[in-house]
């Protein structure tokens, strides 16, 4: 009996049959199935190159007017200058001022949502019941499908007169309350897919960590955890990603303001921010202010890109198999 | 397989035919969101009006982004708070796209204060430039470096975001120079979140469109603006604006349209209905309507052809709309 | 001898009891992290109840923008709305899923692999209107779709791709090799060990990803309103698949629209304070349309995550 091997190079011995018709007939059904099993994967290869042309697009437009706004503004400046002031008539175009917004606002929005999201996460798979956590986990996600501009408002006209009870000198428009509402809103993308990923580790794992006498705070800990944990750091990197790129709530809530501080209880900017009010805004598309929203989203991709290159490269050291 | 190519036989045959339904009859804005109210109330009538047999559709993209479809032959009308300007003009040059522009509106910019503060019961525009000028970041900080006669008190700006059209007016107006201003004051696009700046702070003042005053007089008191030293503080409503003793704050509001369009009946009447019927709906969003012979004038232009912008690719603060209405228009 | 037993036994219970008061101090955390989301949701839903409840007539839901506050109602905007959500779910879904397989499945390890995936989780942090950006020069202008319902719909599709991907990947991941090395044993292809075994099992997953996904879709307003949205517009678009076959069927998707963010967005900036109890009204409905989306998938999910057992 002569052996093939189909295209996951698993041994196929065909059947004692009668005859080299049969057998020439089984030959060709298994060249349809290689034809029909390559066209279904260049299909899916199609599928997953849609978000390579989709950087590749974005790359472009953001390029093609950078390109022409650093012929005015040197680069040097451009990260090193400590004004943002790019629609004044006097223009300082200084990247770091926009930086410290975006950078600001994200650690606070982290500062709440990893450690609520993953506390939430480990309850939910190891302390929860089954009723529990079929109400608990759509709930938490409800929360990631508020609008964002009504989490704006409710920072603005909510949050921040609830802040300033306690801090009374706290401006109308601050970082600590769109990052705190932000944080929030992220709380969902961190505890659900966290979550999907501890659901996913095989109950003989934890049964033997029991068997010895662990707690389920334990077991959660020092077992769960850390055989999840590359899907806790994907669910990280989405809250982290989330963080960075988000709008609205940081427009309406946080001031417009460039101010070039980490001081999340002052009014700042964010890359982001600004480049919804420009966009949107009355300037004449093709002049010089307009063109710098290209070259601080660009800055914006440089920074996330060279982030998720870390992220990728410590994922891939620290990925469990089993 | 079999009704997937067939769809997508469909798909093609409808991309194909694209120009040809959904188009019709359709009227198409876009624009500044300081003129939207007028478009829309203008907008909604006129399609009543022609018991929905003509659409009109309305975005707001910002002046910049109207500007920019409006010179690529996208939308029919632009709104605009602000006149077109240089590069503007070269795109729609370049595009072939000829235009009529048409003031429809004032908006008086207010200066606003705390109805609970006692001392500022008016203010110079050079005493508004000691505040609000470059010079002044982190330095003017308190109210009697501007006003000796004034309290030692904090002061607290709030105004517009510094890519709104608002905001160039204002420091054109004020300072002389436009997108000339100190960077630390109170941003903010939505005018709302300005006026509850000002209510809840006594020493606060700020500066947005009349009918963000008119529509929150109980929390605000309306500040009078001396334009120059000699002249009387004259307080913002529809009558200072119209006789133009309110200076410099007074500024136009147009439409542009688009030439080709004008050839289609549709554009036509709805930009003679918005002329006729534009008075009375600017009142009832709270912007000042033209006097009625501007309107009638207006439409005369246009019936005469006088293509192109009377401002040359610049703005201006101070005009009035005599002088608007009588100079020279160039495309 | 037994003293020493006993004393050891006292150190064991003590140290359990300690760990046992661990376990209780977590579940509290637990729960008190939990409130945290859920007070923050009773507080926007009180807030906004209180203002827009009074708006949400039927006149509301059935009539047109209008500048009169009182007779200003959402019609054009949440039919544009559940049209776009549907051409965004229509193309998003299938696409990331593929996507999603192969990376999991069928991708070698190579450096073009490493490349689609570390762009998949730079995308996710792309702020929303640079996708708006992109969509006006490449679907607007350059494929000449126009300011429409399809390229909203494509637009938003590129904009939450990653999530889906991300999340489908991460639940092809957890299914165990076993179940795959079964289905080769029995001599099946790759594409029938993913069609079988693999997408039954994680359409759970799947379904938590597509729900965050389309979540976030609805609301967004910075994209939209790029490519062309409208804020007024007193009419609807063509009944989706009624026009004149083949052609007419498809006509909806040119038609220009709007979307419900995009109403509250203008309705918050007007002086007129009526407008802000539309706007409260409309939020609630919206976020009642995001529950709607979300409680189907989630049904679906619960009951197929039942039968799973591994």
């Amino acid at each position: 009996m002569t052996s093939t091997t189909t295209t996951t190079g698993v041994a196929v011995t065909p059947q004692p049959s009668g005859g080299a018709s049969k057998l020439a007939e089984y030959a060709q059904l298994k060249l349809q199935r290689k034809r029909r099993e390559r066209l279904i994967e260049g299909v899916l290869l199609l599928a997953a190159c849609v978000s390579v042309f989709t950087t590749l697009g974005i790359v472009y437009i953001l390029l093609k007017e950078s390109v022409l706004f650093f012929s005015h503004v040197p680069l040097w400046s451009f990260l090193t200058d400590t004004q943002w002031t790019p629609l004044f008539d006097d223009a300082h175009f200084g990247i770091a001022v926009l930086l410290a917004g975006t950078v600001s606002s994200s650690l606070v929005a982290l500062v709440i949502a990893i450690p609520l999201g993953t506390i939430i996460a480990i309850y939910l798979s190891e302390f929860a019941g089954h009723k529990t956590r079929e109400t608990m986990k759509p709930l938490l996600e409800l929360l990631s499908g508020v609008p964002t501009i009504i989490y704006g408002y409710f920072a603005l006209l909510f949050v921040t007169p609830m802040l300033q009870k306690i801090y009374p000198d706290l401006p109308g428009f601050n970082v600590l309350a769109a990052g705190i509402v932000m944080g929030i809103m992220i709380i969902p993308y961190v505890s659900s897919l966290a979550e999907d990923a501890m659901r996913a580790v095989p109950m003989s794992l934890r049964e033997g960590s029991y068997a010895m006498g662990a707690t389920r705070f334990q077991t959660a800990v020092k077992v769960v955890v850390p055989a999840a944990l590359s899907g806790i750091a994907a669910a990280y990197i989405l809250g982290i990603s989330r963080a960075v790129g988000e709008t609205m709530i940081l427009a309406v809530a946080a001031g417009m303001q460039p101010n070039l501080t980490l001081n999340p209880l002052e009014p700042a900017a964010t890359i982001t921010s600004y480049i919804v009010q420009v966009a949107l805004g009355d300037l004449p598309h093709g002049s010089i202010g307009y063109q710098t929203i290209f070259a601080a989203g660009l800055m914006l991709m440089v920074l996330t890109l060279l982030f998720n290159l870390v992220g990728y490269w410590m994922r891939r050291r620290f990925r469990e198999a089993y | 397989m079999r009704t997937i190519r067939i769809e997508l036989a469909a798909l093609a045959v409808a991309l194909g035919t694209l120009g040809a339904a959904a188009q019709a009859q359709v009227v198409k804005i876009d624009g500044s969101s300081t003129v939207y109210p007028v478009t829309e109330g203008v907008a909604e009538d006129f399609q009543k009006a022609k018991k929905g047999a003509v659409k009109v559709t309305v975005g707001i993209s910002g002046t910049g982004g109207g500007f920019k479809k409006f010179c690529r032959g996208e939308t029919d009308i632009s709104n605009a708070s602000r006149p077109i300007l240089q590069k503007e003009m070269e795109d729609c040059k370049a595009a072939g796209i000829e235009y009529f522009e048409l003031p429809v509106a004032f908006d008086a910019l207010t200066v606003v204060a705390n109805p609970k503060n006692a001392f500022i019961k008016q203010m110079t525009v050079e005493e508004l430039k000691k505040v609000w000028e470059p010079a002044a970041q982190g330095k003017i900080t308190k109210w009697n470096q501007v006003n000796p006669a004034w309290p030692d008190a904090p002061i607290k700006l709030f105004g517009a975001g510094s890519d709104s059209g608002t905001f160039d007016y204002f420091t054109e107006a004020v300072v002389g120079k436009a997108k000339s201003s100190r960077g630390d004051y109170t941003a903010s696009e939505d005018d709302n979140v300005l006026v509850q700046g000002v209510a809840q702070d006594v020493n606060a003042i700020g500066y947005f469109g009349y009918a963000y005053y008119a529509e929150n007089k109980s929390k605000l008191r309306a500040v009078p603006i001396v334009e120059k030293a000699g002249k009387p503080a004259v307080s913002p409503d529809e009558k200072t604006v119209l006789d133009g003793s309110y200076q410099p704050l007074s500024r136009p509001i147009f439409i542009y349209v688009n030439a080709k369009s004008l050839a289609k009946p549709e554009v036509k009447e709805f930009v003679e209905y918005y002329m006729k019927e534009g008075a009375r709906l600017a009142k009832e969003v709270k912007y000042v309507p033209l006097p009625a012979s501007a309107y009638k004038t207006a439409l005369e232009h246009m019936a005469k052809g006088k293509k192109g912008t009377v401002f040359g690719g610049v703005a201006e603060v101070g005009v009035t709309i005599e002088s608007l209405l009588s100079r020279e228009a160039r495309l | 001898m037994s003293a020493v037993l006993s004393q050891r036994r006292e150190l064991l219970r003590s140290i359990i009891r300690r760990h046992k008061r661990w376990d209780a101090v977590f579940g509290v955390l637990g729960l008190l992290a939990m409130m945290v989301g859920v007070l923050t949701l009773a507080a926007l839903f009180v807030n906004m109840a209180l203002d827009g409840i009074p708006r949400l007539t039927g006149d509301f839901f059935t009539s047109f923008p209008s500048r009169r506050a009182g007779q200003a109602g959402i019609l054009s905007a949440w039919v544009g709305s559940v049209l776009v959500m549907m051409v965004t779910a229509l193309f998003a879904v299938p696409v990331g899923i593929a996507g999603a397989v192969y990376l999991e499945e069928y991708a070698k390890k190579n450096w073009f692999t490493d490349i689609i995936e570390i762009n998949i989780s730079n995308l996710a942090g792309v702020p929303s209107i640079v996708y708006g950006l992109l969509a006006l020069g490449l679907f607007v202008y350059a494929f000449g779709l126009g300011q429409s319902i399809l390229t909203a719909g494509l637009t938003l599709g590129l904009l939450i791709l990653p999530i889906v991907i991300v999340t489908t990947r991460e639940s092809l991941r957890a299914i165990p090799q076993h179940v795959r090395e079964g289905a080769y044993a029995c001599g099946a292809t790759q594409w029938q060990v993913v069609q079988d075994h693999l997408l039954p099992y994680g359409t759970p997953g799947i379904l938590t990803g597509v729900i965050i996904a389309l979540s976030r879709a609805i609301g967004e307003t910075a994209p939209i309103i790029t490519i062309g949205a409208l804020t007024f517009i007193a009419f609807l678009p063509p009944v989706p698949f009624a026009g004149d076959p083949p052609a007419g069927m498809f006509d909806w998707l040119f038609s220009p629209f709007t979307v419900m963010p995009i109403q509250i967005f203008n309705w918050t900036s007007r002086p007129d304070a009526a407008f802000q109890a539309n706007a409260a009204a409309a939020s609630f409905v919206l976020v009642f349309m995001t529950l709607g989306m979300n409680a189907v998938a989630i049904w679906l999910r619960y009951r197929l995550r039942k039968n799973i057992k591994w």
